[in-house]
């Protein structure tokens, strides 16, 4: 079935084609190629089994995700033989589609471990959330782009965000707050179109506030809020004339919001969301019984910093990883992969990926900025949105630094769709800025 | 502002996780101990534990091999289950919850599947073995015991469980170590260090080689074998004597506080908590909650001492001379505390230390008692004076010997009293009972054979203890070796075991003579009470007896406690007497009084309580 597509993506390639190569921006791709050779090398260490060592096996989850690999490299190719304007034009009904997909899981999807996240096509399982990335980045970027859109309109800012809302809403009763979450990314590709600041200092606000709330209580911080405002007042009230009711009004709305989300964390969570908060934030006071939840309910997080502590400077070792051996950190291969590069290759193999990740953002960010095009700049944005926050979620939670979300780390977690999609979605970008300098669009 | 958003958030992330992930793997980089590395294979070379032997060089425990198969889960291939069952002699579904068990404790490390194969189930398994992969004999020693007496002394062995493995890093799981007496006091001794081999292994779980060239493998030490002070014969002769009967019989050698026998009972037999057998039998002895003969008595048992305390009262109203051999004091066939009389058996008339000790008058000793605290001018310091003479002779505080329990006793304080009666408000007529060994003093039998020993070396006792020789060689702890000294004068002694040699000749033992053997003893009545439905009700009186032979060089001194086995010469004195006699000479020759204290048993007596009927106290049925 593919033959004929990857016969005729060559054949436009032939046609424009010796030009996209050489104009495709290099170092990003080199960037993606280093992460995802050794997110195959730490998924191959994993995963491998005293019966099976061979490294072509297409049964162990290593030969797949090699499989994919290959999938993605045809997957680039034809990426990069489509028409560039074939993105812009049809992102709309990408978007559409992606839609009817998503939803299309309620009825028809397949269950594994609890969530109805993926189609069963026979020979793999597509995860439509990754699809839906792809497709929303370039809805969000067509929009925004448009002449008629003007951002500082309330009205488009809500149609831009309703953009993103709508998979998210789509995507968390399957349930996926993980893959959720991610939409919100693309906030960043709005901010940077013009969306004022304050929204950003408003979510950082709520961000604050719901913490506080969990770790302080609500009468603490209203304490702490009153003395703070009162403190303002009296060294204010010489020079400054402070408008009382609107100031007195958002003090009252803190308030509300923090016994809301007292209300919403005992009543709305599950009991292990609010487990990983409070081993988050380490609500338990008591370090014995904190030892005991880490062990327990922060079981996954304390074998991943246990691996990575023990892999030192300079590691143990590729296949060397004893822990990883043993089959100490659960669903290493898959979201804990970032804890094989710990314990085997040690500092050096974890600030190696970190630094991978950080230049490719900004390299990315680099290119979006050069484009002429807005559609162009704003998906670019959209993309490093998107892989940042996967990175930041991913590695902040293998690390312990943030509370257990399961969403895959890019281009590294074993994973077919995941692989596939991200490589799409980093190169439709390629793409774009390959052909930044043509007026031809 | 917007244009940088993004990139100095990324930025920042970068620089957060890389400060992070130094955090975790330069700073607080911990490598894998070895023992928790699961690429390293630990295997234990277990020496054998040391033989116990009597102060005689008769063998105790020895040991026994056994065989323990073992499982590692994760090298375990698809096996014919069946086959292995009844080679294992095993039922599928034990077989199956076994195999789950130990994959949850850990599947890479090595579980007990069947614990102390039997030798045969060994023989049969031993060539078959190789089939089966993931599975291994372990060879272990088990405690092979050549005596069916000193349960309580010896003590046995178990698995460690949770908390000794936490409490001490040595053990791992599987392992035994000594949970009562001896072989819990002097377990590092007994048990010398398991050897030590790391293997290093693949990724495919192959051997392929030694670790570090096995530069951290240690061999074996071995357990050390070591001597108790106790006499063999002497203890099971004792043992057989307590059948039938509860109490606690210690015989001490005075010259060196070195214990002949320790004898609780009821005992059982040690062979009974050994193997595979052990923790059901050990259920049912625990769970014997009347007859408890888990509880050792000798050691454990508080009880008041009775009239053999009279001998401490008359040392020190000596010592402080509020008397002296010549005082005496009428008895008026009792005494009168207040306004009511106490009654006394003696037969009235004058008494003075040596008739008020042999006729163990009560008169007399309350008399003297009242003259000790008529000494000082409050009561208070008469009983600091009293406390500190009695607690000289180890009484009312752990005594020290090397066991791993033990009472207190008590010698009342002032303090003790204050609380009881308010600060105060209480006088010498309160405490009169301590006079004849009741009231609130208690002792347990090895503190009352310990204040034998001290009357029989005329003022200094050595602490009692088990020990007598490691690999041979006697032990030097100065903590055993050295005299303690009691706070009474070795002139003040001399009356007082006069007054114990006539209780032999002809006072209140004169009924359990030895042909030969010159004792100085002192009977005892203790009474006591037990609570049946909530009510206070006495029972049948406590039978005691201490005493010391020969009086001039004393070989042994020895506490018999008989519970409810009435006045002191009828249970208690005649087996004390038994003892004296079989370890002086070797042998008894009153085989009449023989028999019949190894016959008679008191279980009427303890059964009494529990019948749920009237019941008569302190019957003379022989």
């Amino acid at each position: 079935m593919l033959n004929p597509i990857v016969a005729k993506s060559l054949r436009l390639m032939n046609m424009s084609g010796k030009s996209v190569l050489k104009r495709i921006d290099w170092l990003s791709v080199l960037f993606y190629l280093i992460l995802v050779f050794i997110g195959w090398l730490n998924i191959y260490s994993s995963t491998v089994t005293e019966a099976e060592p061979q490294i072509l096996n297409f049964k162990a989850l290593h030969g797949k995700q090699l499989f994919f690999a290959g999938v993605s490299i045809l997957a680039i190719l034809l990426v990069l033989a489509l028409e560039v304007n074939f993105y812009e034009r049809f992102s709309s009904l990408f978007y559409l589609i992606a839609m009817v997909i998503l939803l299309g899981l309620y009825p028809f999807g397949k269950t594994i471990a609890g969530a109805t996240s993926w189609y069963d096509l026979g020979f793999f399982n597509l995860q439509p959330s990754e699809l839906a990335k792809v497709a929303t980045a370039l809805a969000l970027a067509k929009y925004l782009s448009d002449i008629q859109t003007d951002i500082k309109r309330r009205k488009d800012q809500l149609y831009a965000i309703l953009i993103l809302l709508i998979p998210a809403i789509l995507i968390i009763p399957q349930p996926d707050p993980g893959s959720a979450l991610v939409f919100f990314a693309l906030l960043f590709v709005i901010f940077r179109e013009g969306l004022p600041l304050y929204y950003l200092g408003i979510l950082f606000l709520v961000i604050l506030i719901f913490v506080a709330t969990l770790k302080f209580g609500t009468l603490w911080l209203t304490i702490s809020l009153a003395l703070l405002t009162t403190i303002f007042f009296l060294i204010k009230r010489k020079t400054f004339k402070v408008p009382i009711i609107p100031f007195a009004s958002a003090l009252v709305a803190i308030v509300l919001f923090s016994l809301s989300v007292n209300f919403v964390f005992n009543h709305v969570f599950e009991q292990r969301h609010r487990d990983r908060f409070s081993l988050w934030l380490r609500l338990e006071k008591d370090p014995k019984k904190l030892e005991q939840i880490r062990k327990t309910i922060g079981y996954n997080t304390y074998q991943s910093e246990k691996a990575i502590e023990s892999g030192g400077l300079i590691g143990k070792g590729f296949l060397e990883g004893t822990r990883t051996k043993g089959d100490f950190v659960p669903e290493q291969h898959s979201d804990y992969i970032f804890s094989t590069i710990g314990e085997e290759w040690g500092f050096l193999g974890t600030s190696l990926v970190v630094l991978t990740f950080t230049f490719l953002f900004l390299r990315l960010i680099h290119l979006a900025e050069r484009q002429k095009n807005p559609f162009s700049r704003m998906y670019g944005y959209g993309v490093v949105s998107i892989l940042f926050i996967h990175f930041l979620i991913n590695v902040g939670m293998v690390i312990g630094i943030l509370p257990t979300i399961g969403i895959p780390l890019p281009f590294m977690s074993y994973g077919g769709s995941g692989l596939l999609f991200f490589t799409i979605l980093l190169f439709i970008f390629l793409r774009l800025d390959a052909n930044r300098l043509k007026e031809s669009f | 502002m917007k244009r940088l958003l993004l990139s100095s958030l990324v930025i920042l992330i970068g620089i957060t996780f890389l400060g992070r992930l130094s955090y975790l793997q330069i700073f607080s980089f911990s490598p894998d101990q070895i023992a928790e590395d699961p690429a390293i294979k630990t295997i234990y070379d277990y020496p054998e534990r040391g033989y116990i032997y009597d102060r005689n060089g008769k063998l105790l425990v020895g040991n026994d091999p056994a065989y323990d198969v073992m499982v590692i889960p994760r090298e375990v291939k698809p096996l014919d289950t069946l086959e292995f069952c009844s080679l294992l002699n095993l039922e599928k579904e034990k077989f199956i919850k076994q195999l789950r068990k130990a994959r949850v404790y850990s599947p890479r490390l090595p579980s007990v599947l069947v614990h102390q194969l039997s030798k045969e189930d060994y023989g049969r398994l031993q060539e078959k073995m190789r089939k089966y992969k993931g599975f291994y004999i372990q060879k272990r020693s088990l405690r092979y015991y050549d005596t069916n007496s000193a349960a309580n002394v010896l003590g046995y062995i178990s698995e460690v469980n949770e908390r000794d493995l936490a409490k001490n890093k040595y053990y791992v799981q599987g392992e035994l170590t000594g949970r009562t007496g001896v072989e819990k006091q002097y377990e590092e001794i007994l048990r010398g260090r398991k050897g030590v081999q790391y293997i290093q292994k693949d990724r495919f779980n192959r051997d392929i080689g030694p670790y570090k060239s096995g530069s951290l493998d240690t061999i074996p030490e071995q357990g050390k074998q070591i001597s108790l002070t106790i006499d063999k014969v002497l203890q099971e002769y004792g043992e057989q004597l307590m059948v039938g009967k509860r109490g606690g019989i210690v015989a001490l050698e005075p010259s060196s506080g070195e214990i002949l026998s320790m004898i609780s009972g009821p005992t059982y037999d040690p062979s009974l908590l050994v193997g595979r057998k052990r923790s059901r039998n050990y259920t049912k002895l625990y769970n014997d909650t009347i007859a408890n003969p888990t509880w050792d008595r000798s050691i454990l048992a508080q009880q008041p001492p009775g009239s053999p305390f009279k001998t401490l009262n008359a040392l020190v109203a000596l010592q402080e001379g509020v008397i002296d051999e010549n005082t005496t004091i009428r008895c008026y066939n009792g005494f009168y505390v207040g306004r009511s009389k106490k009654g006394c058996h003696c037969g009235g008339g004058l008494r003075n230390v040596n008739s008020g000790i042999y006729k163990s008058c009560n008169a007399y000793f309350a008399g003297t008692f009242r003259k000790i605290y008529e000494k000082f001018e409050t009561t208070d310091e008469g009983m600091d004076v009293w406390e500190k003479h009695m607690k000289s002779f180890g009484l009312g505080n752990y005594l020290g010997y090397d066991l791993p329990y033990g009472q207190k006793g008590r010698i009342p304080s002032k303090e003790y009293y204050d609380k009881w009666y308010g600060d105060n408000r209480w006088s010498s007529s309160y405490i009169i009972s301590n006079s004849i060994g009741q009231g609130e003093v208690l002792a347990t039998p090895v503190q009352l054979a310990n204040m034998t020993a001290a009357i029989a070396n005329r003022g200094h006792y050595f602490t009692p203890h088990i020990l007598k020789k490691i690999e041979g060689e006697a032990i030097s702890n100065p903590k055993f070796t050295e005299p303690k000294h009691t706070t009474i004068d070795r002139k003040y002694f001399e009356p007082v075991v006069q007054g114990m040699a006539d209780v032999y000749r002809k006072g209140t033992a004169k009924w359990v003579q030895i042909p030969d053997i010159e004792i100085a003893g002192k009977t005892g009545t203790a009474e006591n009470f037990t609570k049946i439905d909530g009510v206070r009700t006495q029972l049948t009186d406590h039978s005691v007896f201490v005493a010391f032979a020969p009086v001039h060089k004393p070989k042994i001194a020895i506490a018999v406690y008989i519970e409810n086995g009435y006045y002191g010469s009828r249970y208690a004195g005649h087996i004390a007497s038994l003892m004296i006699e079989k370890y002086i000479k070797g042998d008894v020759t009153r085989k009449d009084l023989e028999k019949r204290m190894l016959e008679k048993t008191l279980e009427h007596e303890y059964a009494k309580p529990y019948s749920g009927e009237e019941f008569k106290i302190n019957e003379y049925v022989w």
